[in-house]
């Protein structure tokens, strides 16, 4: 009874020691913020690569690909059957992508990385649909390029894409054509039309602007309204169109009309040929080279030996916008059986497609380990060279490096909660040489050395316990404002704490984790009783009559 | 009550003033010491405090232990209430022999059967006078145990303060009260676990003259009412003069008178 009493007054009396253990706050506090944002970006990076990667990927090594794609997904049922949700074959292939950047009218060549996909069953496998911009496409993906309604429900505006787009350069690019046919620049207009768009280099002072820069939204465009109107179906290669000034009716429609057609439709990573900067007054500002409703050309390798290149031209259907930047930077998707066709896929005796890899979703809650190592087995890696990976064997070195941080960090801080504990070791001392006449009153009235330190112990474990449950409740205070504090140090230090331009969030993500909290609070609650030891075994060797002649 | 100890005639005669109460010594001794010897050490160099000491207190008696300063009767008091062990010699506390004891058993020793009472107080700063009376029961009880009993034991430490006139006092902390006062929640706390014996250590030796006259009031009534065995050590005649019975101690030694 006289230990809790004692403790309990001891701390009442004694605020210099609440001080003590403010540095034990601090640490705890710290501890829970750091491991909640770690906590928080692990989350989201999880569930953005397990959203992009499907559950495991039987992968062919060899860029030709694995032959009968029918087969070997057959079998992955035999084995797997029953934790099978989802399955379908991928092409993947390296290719160069090239476009005109709309902005200065310069060609631009980047490297992609071309997948072909089923586009009806690649969503089931992963997060496809949900990462592109037009909400058509966000509910059944096609690969046809849709009217201007990109983007909708996006934080940040879109420009004006889709057909509208596509008319409206198709409509520009006659006139520049007509322009030169005038000048003398080009013989025909035939021979002009062949060549859209013009690959040769631009003259940057024939065309000082690039394309024409459209507005954010279509209606602000008066003189092109007439121009759009006259698609009344919607469906912008069933409209009629306006003038076009080399076409006369006895002409064969055997040119291609960009203005109503497209080439087999592509879906590109926005970053492909997006940039993401800030403009002059530093708000945040997206510079679209290219958008749904341009073409591209993309060139890739055959399956023949040696590879020869193989090219062709896209339209851009849709943006892919994971806001993952290595993925949005590299991935291009095209119909898998188009790009089988360009590639010839095929098992020369049977004809048979062949892809490079099978892309499997398992039901929630499957052992994905195991269904990989039993996958592994049936497939033997000498006998067919496959890997066989889960979407963290793909991404393990991401994810350990993010685990290998949060480890680090934790240990550096939890070695300031055991400063703190020094700190407390010192103050305690201190208040057993302050306490050493009561110490010396209590043993006098009998209470045994025992008792007498557990009085000190019990004061280094409520003021641990005060002291965590004060860091718990700031921490947790933290957590949760911290995108307002984040707000208010930019405004203090004019600072971007969190810039947009290098996270694809645009809040700090956090997931408050109780076990690590409850941890957390133990570990110092610890630290600090183990700092109070030492003081307390100080106090209870005290003898009983130096202590009370101790002035 | 354990059996009295049978001691040689001569013993006693040495160094106990025949008191004209010593008819009442035909009750119990309550306790005895023989051939205390003590010495401090003192940076290599041994100070001799006790040479040999023998004493024995009576049930009921009022002992004075008067001595100048340095005699060493401080530390006799710390040996009689088992604070401190003697160098050689033996102290019997009814019949047992308690010197060489465990400190577990001394310190129940001093929490159920001795009542302690110093010249400086010592009570506890941060506690109320009540909650300082309360704190030998505190001790002697676990949690459970004492608040079970706690308000019967919060009555008799009310009861206890009353009788030493503090009973307006009982929220106040030690550093509220005057000298007196503290002494008096001293020699309640001293009487709350019903000792067979008192021992004060110049319970009046920071006193003024009044509240030590006072103090000395409360302690023989304590033990003329209901029959405390009082052991009081001073430097003070007039105080001494107060007891029953004196003993001197001179360097050491209890000198006859």
């Amino acid at each position: 009874m006289y230990k809790v009493l004692l403790s309990w007054r001891y701390l009442k009396s004694r605020y210099i020691a609440l001080a003590s253990i403010v540095s034990v706050t601090l640490g705890v506090a710290t501890l829970i913020v750091v491991n909640s944002v770690m906590a928080g970006f692990t989350v989201e990076m999880h569930d953005r690569l397990h959203g992009i990667l499907s559950d495991i990927v039987v992968r062919s090594h060899n860029l030709t690909g694995l032959p009968d794609s029918e087969w070997h997904m057959e079998e992955i049922r035999k084995i797997a059957g029953d934790d099978i949700e989802a399955m379908t074959a991928t092409v993947s292939v390296p290719a160069m992508i090239n476009f005109r950047d709309n902005i200065r009218g310069q060609w631009i060549t980047q490297p992609i990385n071309l997948i072909g996909i089923d586009e009806t069953t690649y969503s089931d496998v992963s997060e496809f649909k949900q990462h592109l911009l037009h909400p058509l496409n966000r509910d059944q993906m096609e690969f046809l390029l849709r009217e201007n309604d990109y983007g909708r429900g996006r934080k940040d505006k879109f420009p004006v894409a889709g057909w509208d787009r596509r008319r409206v350069t198709a409509q520009w690019e006659q006139r520049q054509i007509a322009d030169q046919v005038e000048n003398g620049n080009i013989d025909s207009p035939d021979v002009a039309l062949t060549i859209s768009p013009p690959l040769e280099l631009v003259d940057e002072a024939q065309f000082p602007a690039g394309l024409p820069v459209l507005p954010d939204s279509i209606e602000e465009l008066p003189e092109l309204q007439g121009l759009l109107d006259n698609d009344p179906s919607g469906v912008g290669h069933q409209g009629n169109l306006p003038a076009v000034p080399f076409q006369t009716d006895d002409t064969p429609q055997l040119m291609f009309d960009a203005a109503r057609e497209q080439h087999t439709g592509i879906v590109l990573g926005i970053s492909i040929c997006s940039l993401r900067g800030r403009d002059v007054n530093g708000d945040l500002m997206d510079y679209y080279f290219a958008l749904p409703g341009d073409d591209v050309k993309i060139t890739f390798p055959n399956t023949g030996q040696p590879p020869k290149a193989v090219s062709d031209s896209f339209t851009i259907v849709d943006f892919y916008e994971s806001e993952m930047s290595e993925y949005d930077s590299s991935f291009a998707f095209v119909p898998l059986s188009k790009l089988q066709n360009l590639r010839g896929m095929f098992t020369a005796e049977t004809g048979v497609a062949s892809v490079s890899a099978i892309q499997i979703k398992l039901r929630a809650g499957a052992d994905l380990d195991l269904v990989r190592n039993r996958l592994q087995t049936r497939f033997p890696l000498q006998q067919f060279g496959y890997q066989i990976q889960t979407w963290r064997d793909m991404q393990g070195p991401l994810l350990s490096a993010v685990q290998l941080e949060t480890t680090i960090l934790n240990i550096l801080l939890f070695l300031i909660i055991a400063v703190a504990g020094f700190g407390i070791l010192a103050t305690f001392f201190m208040i057993v040489v302050e306490k050493t006449r009561d110490v010396g009153i209590l043993k006098s009235l009998g209470a045994p050395s025992r008792g007498v330190m557990s009085i000190f112990l019990g004061y280094g474990l409520s003021l641990g316990i005060a002291g965590s449950l004060a860091g718990l409740a700031l921490g947790l205070l933290f957590v949760d404002q911290i995108n307002v504090v984040a707000g208010w140090i930019e405004k203090v230090t004019g600072q971007e704490v969190f810039d947009p331009t290098v996270y694809y969030f645009s809040e700090i993500p956090v997931v408050v984790n109780p076990l690590t909290c409850l941890w957390v609070v133990l570990g110092a609650v610890g630290i600090a009783v183990i700092a109070s030891v030492l003081p307390a075994r100080k106090a209870a060797k005290l003898h009983p009559v130096e202590a009370l002649r101790y002035e | 009550m354990s059996s009295a100890y049978k001691l040689p005639k001569a013993k006693i005669a040495v160094g106990v003033e025949q008191s004209p109460q010593l008819h009442r010594a035909a009750t119990s001794v309550v306790m005895r010491a023989t051939g205390l010897v003590k010495s401090y050490r003192k940076s290599k160099v041994e100070i001799p405090v006790l040479n040999g000491v023998d004493f024995e207190v009576r049930e009921g008696e009022f002992q004075a232990i008067i001595g100048t300063s340095g005699s060493g009767k401080s530390t006799l008091l710390h040996l009689l209430a088992t604070l401190d062990q003697p160098d050689d010699g033996k102290i019997f506390f009814e019949g047992n022999r308690i010197d060489n004891l465990p400190a577990k058993s001394r310190d129940i020793l001093r929490n159920r059967y001795l009542g302690i009472v110093f010249q400086f107080y010592h009570l506890l700063p941060e506690l109320s006078a009540l909650e300082n009376v309360l704190m030998p029961l505190m001790i002697r009880y676990g949690f459970t145990k004492y608040m079970l009993g706690r308000r019967k034991h919060r009555r008799r430490a009310k009861a206890l303060l009353d009788t030493v006139g503090l009973s307006h006092r009982l929220k106040h902390r030690p550093r509220e009260l005057s000298g007196g006062e503290m002494q008096r929640v001293a020699i309640a706390r001293a009487l709350i676990a019903d000792p067979q014996l008192l021992l004060a250590d110049e319970p009046t030796g920071n006193l003024d003259r009044q509240a030590g006259d006072e103090i000395m009031e409360i302690l023989r009534k304590l033990n003329r009412e209901q029959g405390l065995t009082v052991v009081m050590v001073t430097h003070d005649d007039a105080i001494a003069e107060q007891a029953d019975r004196t003993i001197h101690l001179v360097e050491g030694r209890v000198q006859s008178m």
